[in-house]
This record gives structure tokens, sequence and C-alpha cells, in this order.
């Protein structure tokens, strides 16, 4: 296993799919994009080989937050947009888990958004799944802080005001250390994503592009359908050419003008300008410049995989490793000379 | 009986200094049972250093003491200003002691503003030592002095000390290598060498802490010293101080033991860390700065080596709600903050009583509502704790009644939340927080056991005969649920906000469930252990006076008062406020009347008003101060005749 799972005990048998599914009954409405999603976390997660009951789910509020009461392991339903703070807590007391943050757009963006922010900036070693469906569900169907402006909605019937959120370039932003993006329906796109992000050391942000097929039914067909994807989905792969359309025939170059990115069409004379996709790079400005390429209204030119994954020190380990230093410098706490410092006087009798 | 410090005196240069250190006997040495002092000066002025230092010196000589910290939100309030003043009150005696004192004896004033802001307090008679240097035209003008209040006769009833302690400072350290700013920064120890003259306080620990403190500076340590000895030497030989004064060791106040000076946030600190140690559990505190409860987060960061995890969170509600991530993990879990915080924390306390795991809120309350007042204490925080959430949502809650006792209540607190799985409210104030005390150090092997048992294996067997965890299957006696980690193999469990099954934990909807949900978690804290109310009772008394939290204090000072007058009068005092003792209504039914004294507006009352049909009386206060011993004892006797 990875160096990032390190001091999660091992599975003593060899697992399967069924052995992280838990006895409830699944609960989200019928053709709901969380199914799929749950069916890749279950599938995957054999894969890691970890002993069960060192594997945690927390989970906000939301549709998606329903999450950990069908796996198998650990899990905590909590309040609305504080499981990363929640989880923080866990992870930095327990190096010897593997813990999993399951969240939405509405828990994780609006309700929990300084939550999510500082668990990025922090680096606490977590996997937040972020399901993007673009609207609440479970409220029934008001817009979220990714809904595209304008939206028709309940409590937006003259169309929604406010500017989205992009997730990507806001956890760039944030100064996370693993940033990705992917679609439930695209299993083995999801799958790969989420075993670079629990190989990964620190706080993985997983943006997934999830429909709710109720409110907001189709938001992401054009990236699904697969002569529309072509066009519209731009896959980055690190140390590959930034290339897709119908035979590669697209591609990102630099803007030497402005510095930033822009997709064009692929040519004999521009193809050595063909962005090459370095997702370790240690600056995340390219990063940020690719996760701008979609257009928030039409989705096309949306890059989806590992935008970003880094070393950076994560928080529970410098944590740790300062009761260490501690110890190593004051020894180990002596509580009676703890109580008996500073001034003292006896009073015999 | 004898007391001594236990340090032994350091004699760095062979000069006359600390224990031995003793005015010459040239002057007039009176004895005094009690003396109450304040230092005042600009938030600048370093006057709470300069209180700390002396109440240090005072418990180190055996005194019993009672302090209160009185100081501005402002850091640096506007210098010479009304509202830039900070002040410091120590009230030592040669015996048992309960409050920092109403009136001061002494009033040490560094400036017109410090003079202004505090001569209203003094008795006629006081001492009063100003600092002459600052009384300037301009100075005087800025706080509406017309005419200088040193020359004017409005200070002919007290005994005034005008000392031009600027310069006589400046004057003392001309051979240090310094600034006359930097040298000007050490007439607070200056005031500190002439009142430890005044009542032969030793000066070996002041001494010896300016040495450390500035120990990457040994020059400004030196000058710091030398002005420290330069206004003893000033008290010794100067003709205006003619008398110097002793107060005796308090020997007998205190039993056997070795004792320390301790505020209540170090105590509530150490009692965190001893419950931590008991328990055999890390500590882990989530929270996010707010005074007064800061402190907390500053002591317990400096004892990483306990194995204590302190973090410190982007809001007051990633606090709680790391510290309930690491309750679920297997820590002691505590938060810390204030009334404002506990307002934010509410939806992730009503989670801990959904979830049944142990934590520990400690709420040090402040002036309310909204920011209020930071640095100023109250007790208005009753009501918040007890219904402060949504549902039925109950929480235990524990208050200390002393600075020390936050060392006893903290273990109390812990011992509830980790027996029945539960959130606790440990509702300490600002009085209490900076506030400081003698306190007799315990042995660790004094201390209660709290050590836990997390749930290894399954618990429940299932009608086909097979083994099953529930995590909502409750101790028959505690009515507490097992207490599963993760990490523990077959035990895989799910909780959430949701309501639960009864016994699986598995989320339900049915009302009858609820029903049953909602009344076993009230049960459960209904039916916590804690020990009977103790009554001070006095024959013939029909009237009790009921309290609870820092007003311990003022109120037991005020009852002796008032038997010592030949009144009569009983007296309670709640750790416990939730669930109430078992013998609480008995208690309160067997006197004619009651009288509740609290700083806020009546909240115990209005509780026991309702749970036990008796007229109480509310005496309340909320000026941001303690009660004055002799105002309650007015308002206890006008109870008593009524």
């Amino acid at each position: 296993m990875t160096e990032a799972l390190q001091l999660v005990p091992k599975a003593e048998a060899k697992q399967s799919m069924k052995d992280f599914k838990s006895d409830q009954e699944v609960r989200w409405c019928p053709g709901c994009g969380d199914y799929a999603i749950l069916a890749a976390v279950q599938g995957f997660m054999p894969e890691l080989g970890l002993a069960r009951e060192n594997i945690v789910f927390v989970s906000g509020i939301g549709c998606s937050s329903r999450f950990p009461y069908y796996m198998n392991t650990y899990g905590m339903h909590s309040i609305h947009g504080r499981a990363p703070a929640i989880a923080t807590g866990l992870a930095a007391s327990r190096r010897d888990l593997s813990v999993w943050v399951v969240t939405g757009d509405g828990d994780a963006l609006s309700i929990g958004g300084n939550h999510l922010i500082h668990a990025l900036r922090r680096n606490v070693n977590l996997k937040i799944l972020l399901f993007n469906n673009r609207i609440y569900g479970l409220t029934k169907g008001q817009y979220s802080p990714t809904s595209e402006v304008g939206k028709i909605t309940k409590s937006t019937p003259m169309g929604s005001l406010d500017a989205p959120f992009n997730p990507v370039s806001l956890a760039l932003g944030a100064e996370a250390s693993f940033v990705a993006r992917t679609v439930d329906s695209d299993r083995k796109h999801l799958t790969e994503v989420l075993r670079q992000a629990a190989a990964h050391q620190g706080t993985a942000l997983i943006e997934i592009y999830q429909n709710c097929n109720i409110f907001n039914d189709g938001a992401f067909d054009v990236l699904k359908d697969k002569q529309q994807a072509q066009e519209a989905v731009i896959r980055l792969e690190h140390g590959q050419p930034v290339r897709f359309g119908g035979e590669l025939s697209k591609g990102v170059v630099r803007d030497p003008a402005t510095g930033d990115l822009k997709v064009v069409t692929v040519t004999p004379e521009n193809e050595a300008d063909v962005l090459v996709h370095d997702a370790h790079a240690a600056s995340p400005t390219t990063a940020f410049a690719l996760s701008r390429l979609a257009d928030p209204d039409t989705l096309r030119n949306t890059p989806i995989g590992v935008f970003r994954a880094v070393e950076r020190p994560v928080y529970d380990t410098l944590m740790s490793d300062q009761l260490d230093a501690a110890v190593e410098r004051k020894g180990k706490g002596d509580l009676a000379a703890l109580l008996a410092g500073g001034d003292t006087w006896t009073v015999v009798g | 009986m004898t007391s001594q410090v236990s340090s032994p005196a350091e004699q760095a240069d062979g000069a006359v200094v600390g224990e031995q250190r003793k005015p010459a006997g040239t002057k007039d040495v009176r004895r005094l049972d009690r003396v109450i002092i304040r230092f005042a000066g600009d938030s600048g002025d370093g006057m709470q250093l300069t209180g700390d230092r002396f109440t240090s010196e005072t418990a180190s000589f055996g005194n019993d003491l009672s302090t209160l910290p009185n100081f501005p939100a402002e850091i640096r309030a506007p210098a010479g200003t009304l509202p830039g003043v900070s002040s410091f009150q120590l009230h030592f005696a040669d015996h048992d002691i309960l409050t920092p004192g109403d009136a001061p004896n002494v009033l040490v004033a560094m400036n017109p503003a410090a003079l202004k802001a505090n001569v209203g307090d003094l008795p006629r008679g006081a001492e009063i030592i100003v600092n002459t240097d600052e009384f300037t035209k301009r100075a005087m003008q800025k706080v509406g002095y017309a005419t200088s209040p040193l020359e004017d006769g409005s200070l002919d009833g007290y005994s005034l000390h005008p000392v031009p302690l600027t310069t006589l400072t400046v004057e003392a350290l001309k051979d240090f290598d310094l600034t006359r700013k930097e040298a000007e920064r050490s007439k607070n120890m200056f005031a500190l060498g002439l009142l430890s003259w005044m009542y032969h306080r030793p000066t070996e620990g002041t001494e010896r802490f300016l040495r450390s403190k500035f120990a990457k500076k040994p020059d400004i340590a030196e000058a710091n010293i030398a002005a420290f000895r330069a206004g003893w030497n000033f008290g010794e030989t100067t003709e205006d101080f003619a008398v110097s004064y002793e107060v005796a060791p308090a020997a007998q106040a205190f039993p056997v033991g070795t004792y320390r000076n301790i505020s209540g946030n170090l105590a509530l600190s150490y009692g965190l860390i001893a419950a931590s140690r008991q328990a055999d559990l890390p500590l882990f505190l989530g929270s996010y700065p707010i005074t007064p409860a800061s402190d907390i987060l500053h002591e317990l960061s400096k004892h990483k080596n306990f194995g204590v995890r302190t973090f410190q969170a982007e809001d007051e509600i990633a606090g709680i709600g790391a510290a309930l991530g690491a309750a679920f993990g297997g820590s002691l879990a505590v938060t810390t903050t204030s009334g404002p915080g506990v307002a934010l924390k509410s939806e992730t306390i009503g989670l801990a009583v959904s979830l049944e795991l142990p934590l520990l809120v400690v709420d040090i309350q402040r002036g309310g509502p909204s920011t209020g007042l930071p640095t100023k204490t109250e007790q208005a925080d009753l009501l918040q704790a007890m219904y402060g959430r949504n549902g039925e949502a109950p929480v235990p809650v524990v208050a200390p009644r002393t600075p020390a006792d936050c060392f006893d209540a903290a273990l109390e607190a812990a011992r509830i939340a980790l027996t029945y799985r539960t959130p606790v409210f440990l509702l300490s104030d600002g009085y209490l927080a900076n506030g400081s005390e003698p306190w007799r150090i315990p042995e660790p092997d004094e201390l209660p056991d709290l050590q836990v048992q997390f749930a290894q294996g399954p618990n429940h067997t299932l009608e086909d005969g097979s083994e099953a965890f529930w995590p909502y299957k409750r101790d028959p006696r505690t009515l507490a649920r097992p207490w599963a980690v993760p990490g523990t193999p077959g035990l895989e469990h799910r909780i959430g906000g949701i309501e639960k099954q009864d016994g699986t934990g598995n989320i339900s909807y049915d009302p009858a469930n609820h029903d049953f949900m909602v009344r076993i978690r009230q049960a459960k804290v209904d039916g916590i252990d804690v020990p009977d109310l103790a009554v001070d009772d006095q024959d013939g008394a029909r009237t009790l006076v009921l309290g609870w939290g820092s007003t311990y204090g003022p109120i037991t000072a005020a009852v002796r008062r008032i038997r010592k007058e030949g009144g009569r009068i009983a007296q309670a005092h709640l750790r416990h406020l939730n669930p109430f003792p078992r013998n609480l209504g008995a208690v309160l039914k067997a006197y004619d009347k009651v009288v509740v004294p609290e700083m806020n507006l009546g909240q115990l009352a209005t509780l026991i008003r309702a749970k036990y049909l008796v007229d109480a009386r509310p005496y309340n206060q909320v000026n941001g101060m303690p009660f004055k011993a002799e105002q309650l004892a007015h308002a206890l006797k006008e109870a008593i005749d009524d």
C-alpha cells in the first residue's frame, strides 16, 4: 500500500465488494447518480486492503450525506456542513484510520464552505468526495452554489442571481494538495481517481459530477453523451499533452499574449506548443488555468482527472511529530510535577 | 504551625535579597490581619504583571489571598484615558478569606485616570500612592480634573503619598545603557518594590521571575531588578513612609499540605490534563480563541508531552466539531469558549446529545448578550446551557465555585461525560478564570478513577441466536450506550443526528420510538449520580441563601458577617445545576425564605421556582463585577428581617 495509509492496519483476509455493503436498504431516488458512486466506492475499497474497522466515513447533511449508512465501516452522519471539521478531529487524533468525507455542493460549498477551505489548507489526511449535482435535492430543488446563473428553481422563479463556485478552482485557491474531478457514470475513471486520491498524503478533494434525476436531470449530459462528450470533455493525464475532440483535433496551449490557457485546433505548426499536463507542478497556476477552461453554462471544455497532486506536509503527521518532540524535550508528562510547578509553600502541622 | 517557602532563596550576587530581606527596624511596624491593595494604571503600564508578582510573593509568604484582575477589552486603549485603566486588586490575610475584598485599603495610581477611576471605591483614610510624574496639566485635563487633586484638598480624607515614580525609576537606572523610555517602563517594578517593603513581602521570587522572564535580555532583567530594589529602598529610607505592615501567614487557615497560588483557568486546564490521565484517554481540545477562555487553549498547548492535542479551529463550530470527531475516535474531548461561542456550538452540542458521546463544553461566561463585556464577569449563560438547543436536548451542567475549585469541577465534568456518554457543560466565569487563590496541590493518587471500558465485542443476541453489536443498547444502571471506537473489529456501526431506533441505532422515524428515545435521553441525564447538597445550617435559621458558581466567595463572606452580628442564616451552594441534587427540593422546603443571589436576572431562581414551586427570591447584579460581601450581607439581612 502507499505511504499515505501505512499506519492503517491491513485486512487479514481478502475482501470483496459485498464486505463493504451494510445491511441498510439504500434509499436514494431510483435513477440517482449516488447509486453509481456508492457502487464504485464499495467496489474500490477491497483494492485498498485496509482493515474495515479502521475505515470511517463522515458526512454532513444532504442526499449524498446518507452515504455512510450504506458502507459497512464505521460512520457518522453529522450536521449540515460540519463533516470536514468533525473528520479533522478524528483524523488528527487517530492516524491509524482511513477517514473519508462525503458531501455535496450545498453541504461543502455553502453552509460548510469555511470548514472545507480550512481542511484543504491544513492538509489533514482526509479524502473528500464532493457530489456536485448543481442543485439542492433533499430540500426539494432550490438552486445551489454551483448552479448556473439564471437557474429557475422554486426559490428563484425569475432565475438565480449569484455567480457559481467552480469547486476545483476554489480548492486550488484554498491550497489543496490534491484536486480532481470525475463523473458518476464513468466508473472506470471514477475508480482511477479514487485510487490516486487514496494514495495521496493529505487532503484529497474529488469533485464528482452527479446527476439528480429529480430536480436537475441531465445537468451533465453533455459530458456523458458519447458524441458530445468527445468535444466537451478534456481528460487530464499526468505527463500527457492536453488534447481532446475527434481524432484529438483540439489541444490546450498557452496564449503568449496573456499567459492564460486556451483551446485551439491542433495543427502541425502548433502541435509542439500543446500543454503537457503536470499534476505535480509546484505552482498551482496552470492547474487553476485548466480549471477555468470549462464554460459554466454549457460545460464545454470541461477537464476531468487529477488537476493537482503534490506532496505537502500533512497536518496530523505534524501534530503527532510535535507531541513526540515535546516528549523528547521535556520527557513524558509527569502530572505530580506539573501540579506542583511554580512557587509553592508548605504548611506543616 | 509554620509556613515556609519550599524553594531555596537564591543569593545570586551576595546582596541582601530574598527571604531574609527585612525592613531595618528603624521604622514602626504594625500588625494587620488583612489588607486590600489595588494597583491601577494604563493598560500598558504592566499592572496585571505587578499584581501577579505581588500575589506570588504573598502566596509564597503563606497568607490566604483572593484576587480580582479588571482590565479593558481593548489591548491598548488610548493612553491616559478612563477606559484605558487596568487594575488588579488583591486581598490577603492571616486568616481564611473568601473574596478579593470590597474596598481597597491601598490604591497605587500610576496616572490621573487610574486615580479618577478608582478613588470612588476607597474608604476614607485609605492610603493612596500616586505617581506624581504623570500628574501633568494635560493628563489631568484629559480625565476632567480642572485642578490637581493632589493639591486641591479633594484627597484630604485619605493618606496620600505623592511619589515621583517615573523620575525615581529613571534615576535608579541611570547606569544602565537604556533610553529614557526603556527605563520608564520599569516603574511598575519600582512600585512593586515599594509595596513589597510596606508589607514585608519576600522578594526573592520576583527577582527569580524577572531573570527568567528576560533570560534573553539580561540587561532588561537587571534593570527591572534594580528598579524593584530601588522601590524597596525608597520605602526603607524616605520619611513619607513612616510605617510598614506585617500580615502574618494564615497557617491556621490551611490544612497541612503543599500549596501554590492558582487562577481558575490554570486550575481548569490542569483539571483537564488530570482527567485525561485518570481516564487513560488522550486529551483533545478543539477551540477558537475567545476572551476570557483563550488562556485554557494557551495552557493546554504547552503540555503536548502529556499527549495533549490542541486544535485551533477556523471557527467555534469547527472547534467543537473537531472535538466531537475526536470523541468518536476515543479521546477525552473538550471545547472551550465563552457565551457567544456556545451560541455557535449549539447545533453540535445537540448532535453530541443525539450521538451520546462524551464531550466537555467549557463556557467561561462573560457579560452578554452578543459581544457584551468580553473582559467582565457574568453568570447569564445558565439557561443557555440548560435549554439553548433545538428539541429536547438535556445536557448536564457543572459549575466551579472558586478559582482552585475549577480543578475539581473539571474532573467531575469529565466523570459525568465519560460515565454517561454525554456532552457536559462546565460553567466557569471571567471572575473565576482570572482570579486566583491558594490551592493545596493534590497527590495524583487522591484523584478519582475515571477509567472507561470501550466496547470490545457483540452485546446483543438476535432472535436467530447470532451475536450482534447494538450501538444504542444501554447499560441498565447508567442508561449509557456503549462507546465503540473505530479500529475495533466487528463493531462497525453508523451513528448520526437523525433519530435512531432504540437498540440498533438504525434510522427510525417511528413515532413511538421517537417518544421513547426523547424520554430515555432525558431519563439518562436525570438519573446522573450527583452528591446531595450540603447545607451549612445554623440553629434557628429560617432563611436559606442558595448560590451557584463564582458567587460562593461573596455569599459565604456575607453569611459570616451576618452570623458575626448575631443573624441567623443557612447557606447552600450548587455544583450540579443539571441534574439538581436529589435532596434539593427537601432542602428548599425546610426554610421559610430562599434567597438566590446571581450575576444575572434570576436564572437559577427561575429554574428552582419552576421545578420545586418554591417562592425563591432573586437578588441580582449584572455590572460585570462580582458581588461585594457588604452589599450582599445587607441584602440578606433585609430578607431575614422581612
